[in-house]
């Protein structure tokens, strides 16, 4: 198991980061319970029911969703584009963007892009790919991954922000948040006006309008699809939902359970490009439908459900382990229970067999999930196949199973081991070290029962 | 096998389903309707909005309370038929040329447009793409003024989505907008207008409008 320690150990240890990520996700998870507390919204318990029903049924019957979305995108003169791989995906936007003669490209926050490393992958090409989320921004600057789902870069202050603002853009140095928000509002209005294609993600696809929801706080997704004449949204075939009138379902939970916003500041939902007589809106408009793992999820009828996830990152804020060591230290961009359960389905069990185990299964993360994912049960499965998997505890396991078929021999070994119990060496010295044992009776519980039948 | 047929098949392969099989019904969303009257639907718009509510009585009212709001400043205006009615169309300072208006977009310190609907429940205003009612005036300016008769006042997204079931089959895009564009990605620290408006202004126009 490479679990990564020593990253670790430092995160524990940096005070200023544990209060960081402590009082950001200790603040969502306020947000998230007022805003679904029975006085507020009442029917909270039975949308949870109904958005699982949805999501349940649309990834039972995807085949005919996503046909159906392709029909609707084109009949408004959009264009779906199917991609096994984010290779796939990322070729076409290059190959759009050489056709195009564009050389910038303005993104707005999609994990799914983060998950194939389309901007790396573009910026190969000489392609400059700008991410427009104030928090992706400064990432993008500082050349580090999300932190956290929906805010990735809550484990930076605005000093951190200043020196990455003035190493970067050559400007001085300037700690005020209001400035340092403003900054970003300049320079990247001028990159909205000036870029030949804008990339979005996509909180949902509608199959019955062919439309993409987006939805966010500080318009760059709106600007994106707006002002640039090409629109790009890039979306797992996982994103879909039947009808636009779902997202009453829908829209009630993910910013609830996300922020707490009843609805956030920009729900988009675009239908295609512009049409005949509009004055602006992109001339063209693609939905890169990605596939990149998710029809082996899919597949597996006992852990589709992860593919349920509308990624409002309210698991990461309930987790006790995510709420200690941050989203750095998880291996891939998906951090938190949801990361845990879908990192190792997405890039296989043998890559970080450690993930599954970083658990307590105190069972947080699924009562706050909006979609009801089963996220203990689905880690605990993994266990299990990562166990089965591995000779070393198949072949411990099975002598188990062995011994305790056995009563006699295991009497005699069960007397053997209490004997040497209070030995501490080896692996067990470490575990002792933080943890008593139970002084060992006298009688075993089996020579009691023994005693009582005579 | 290109992509599209490649990714149907795994579909239909790993979910045990045939070209064509017919799907279950999806299930029903849970859409909540509290219809209030048209008073309690006024106050709890004025209370959800994040920003100024200003209800005027008719067109005329509607038009001398959006020069207030200008105060002087170049605003762009959509080519929404209800803004001509409440004279805004005509003002002095206020770009309406459709040629301009990406680039007096750009510039204007405000950005006057009417609205789809109105949302009481999240003080929320639905704007649709349409060619009166173009994307960026709502967008580009830092402050946005939006003119509406009071009968597009509705309860909830709920409401909007049982009346209009299918939005955008007739616009390319509808965008709600439930607050100022806003942000907390530093330290969680509240910065309004960090890429669309930072302050909104409603007007609500009563009476009965014919062209609304």
């Amino acid at each position: 198991m490479r679990v990564p320690e020593a990253a670790i150990r430092k995160t524990l240890a940096d005070a200023n980061l544990q209060l960081a990520i402590y009082t950001n996700t200790g603040r969502f998870k306020e947000n998230r319970s007022k805003a679904v507390a029975a006085e507020v919204l009442p029917e909270y318990q039975e949308l949870r029911t109904r958005a699982a029903a949805i999501k349940r049924h649309t990834l039972d019957f995807l085949d005919v969703y996503l046909l159906q979305f392709e029909s609707a995108v084109e009949a408004h003169g959009g264009k779906v584009i199917w991609a096994s791989t984010g290779e796939e995906a990322a070729d076409f936007i290059l190959k759009l963007a050489k056709e195009r003669a564009a050389s910038l490209i303005v993104k707005s926050k999609s994990m799914t892009s983060e998950e194939i490393d389309l901007n790396e992958r573009l910026a190969h090409h000489e392609l400059e790919a700008v991410e427009t989320d104030l928090g992706e921004y400064i990432l993008q600057l500082a050349g580090q991954k999300p932190f956290h789902i929906v805010a990735p870069a809550i484990h930076m202050t605005r000093n951190d922000v200043a020196d990455v603002f003035t190493e970067k853009l050559g400007i001085e140095r300037d700690t005020v948040i209001e400035n340092q928000a403003m900054t970003a509002r300049r320079v990247l209005r001028e990159k909205f006006l000036a870029a030949g294609i804008g990339v979005t993600g996509a909180n949902f696809l509608a199959a019955d309008a062919g439309a993409v929801v987006i939805v966010e706080n500080e318009g760059n997704a709106r600007l994106s699809h707006s002002a640039p004449p090409v629109h790009v949204a890039i979306a797992g075939i996982e994103k879909l939902i039947p009808r636009v009138r779902d997202l009453g379902v829908f829209l009630d939970l993910l910013g609830r359970s996300a922020s707490g916003q009843a609805l956030t500041s920009y729900t988009s939902i675009v239908s295609g490009p512009k049409r005949a007589g509009e004055l602006d809106g992109p001339e063209e408009f693609y939905v890169v439908l990605l596939d990149a793992g998710r029809t082996k999820l899919l597949a597996d009828k006992e852990k589709r459900e992860s593919l349920q996830c509308i990624r409002c990152g309210a698991c990461l804020n309930a987790c006790p382990v995510y709420r200690k060591i941050g989203g750095h230290n998880y291996p891939w961009v998906y951090s938190g229970p949801i990361g845990k359960v879908i990192t190792p389905q997405f890039q296989g069990r043998g890559k970080d067999p450690w993930l599954p185990f970083a658990s307590s299964l105190c069972g947080a993360c699924a009562e706050v999930c909006p979609v009801k994912i089963d996220i203990p049960g689905l880690l605990l499965q993994l266990r299990r196949e990562a166990v089965a998997a591995d000779p070393a505890d198949r072949l411990l396991f099975r002598a188990w199973a062995w011994l305790m078929t056995r009563p006699a021999m295991y009497g005699m070994l069960a007397r053997i081991g209490l004997r040497f119990s209070g030995v501490e060496m080896g692996p067990l010295a470490a575990w002792r070290a933080e943890r008593d044992f139970p002084a060992v009776p006298e009688k075993s519980f089996r020579a009691l029962w023994k005693e009582r039948k005579k | 096998m290109d992509s599209r047929e490649a990714i149907l098949e795994r579909v239909r392969a790993g979910l045990g389903r045939k070209l064509g099989q017919k799907p279950l019904p999806p299930p029903e969303p849970l859409l909540r309707i509290d219809t209030l009257g048209a008073s309690g639907r006024l106050e709890l718009f004025r209370r959800k909005l994040m920003g100024t509510l200003t209800v005027a009585a008719d067109a005329a009212v509607a038009g001398r309370a959006v020069a207030d709001l200008l105060n002087g400043r170049e605003a762009v205006a959509s080519g929404h038929p209800f803004l001509e009615r409440c004279g805004i169309r005509s003002m002095a300072r206020v770009f309406t040329d459709p040629a301009e208006l990406r680039n007096a977009c750009a510039t204007a310190g405000v950005g006057i447009t009417s609205a789809y609907c109105l949302l009481a429940e999240t003080g929320t205003i639905v704007l649709r793409a349409t060619p009166e009612e173009p994307r960026l005036p709502s967008l580009l300016p830092p402050v946005h003024i939006a003119v509406v008769p009071e009968e597009r006042l509705l309860t909830n997204l709920d409401e909007m989505l049982s009346m209009t079931p299918r939005p955008v089959d007739d616009a390319s895009a509808m965008v709600l907008i439930s607050g100022p564009s806003r942000t907390g990605d530093i330290e969680q620290f509240l910065v309004r207008g960090v890429h669309g408006p930072g302050e909104i202004h409603v007007v609500i126009v009563q009476g009965k409008h014919r062209d609304s």
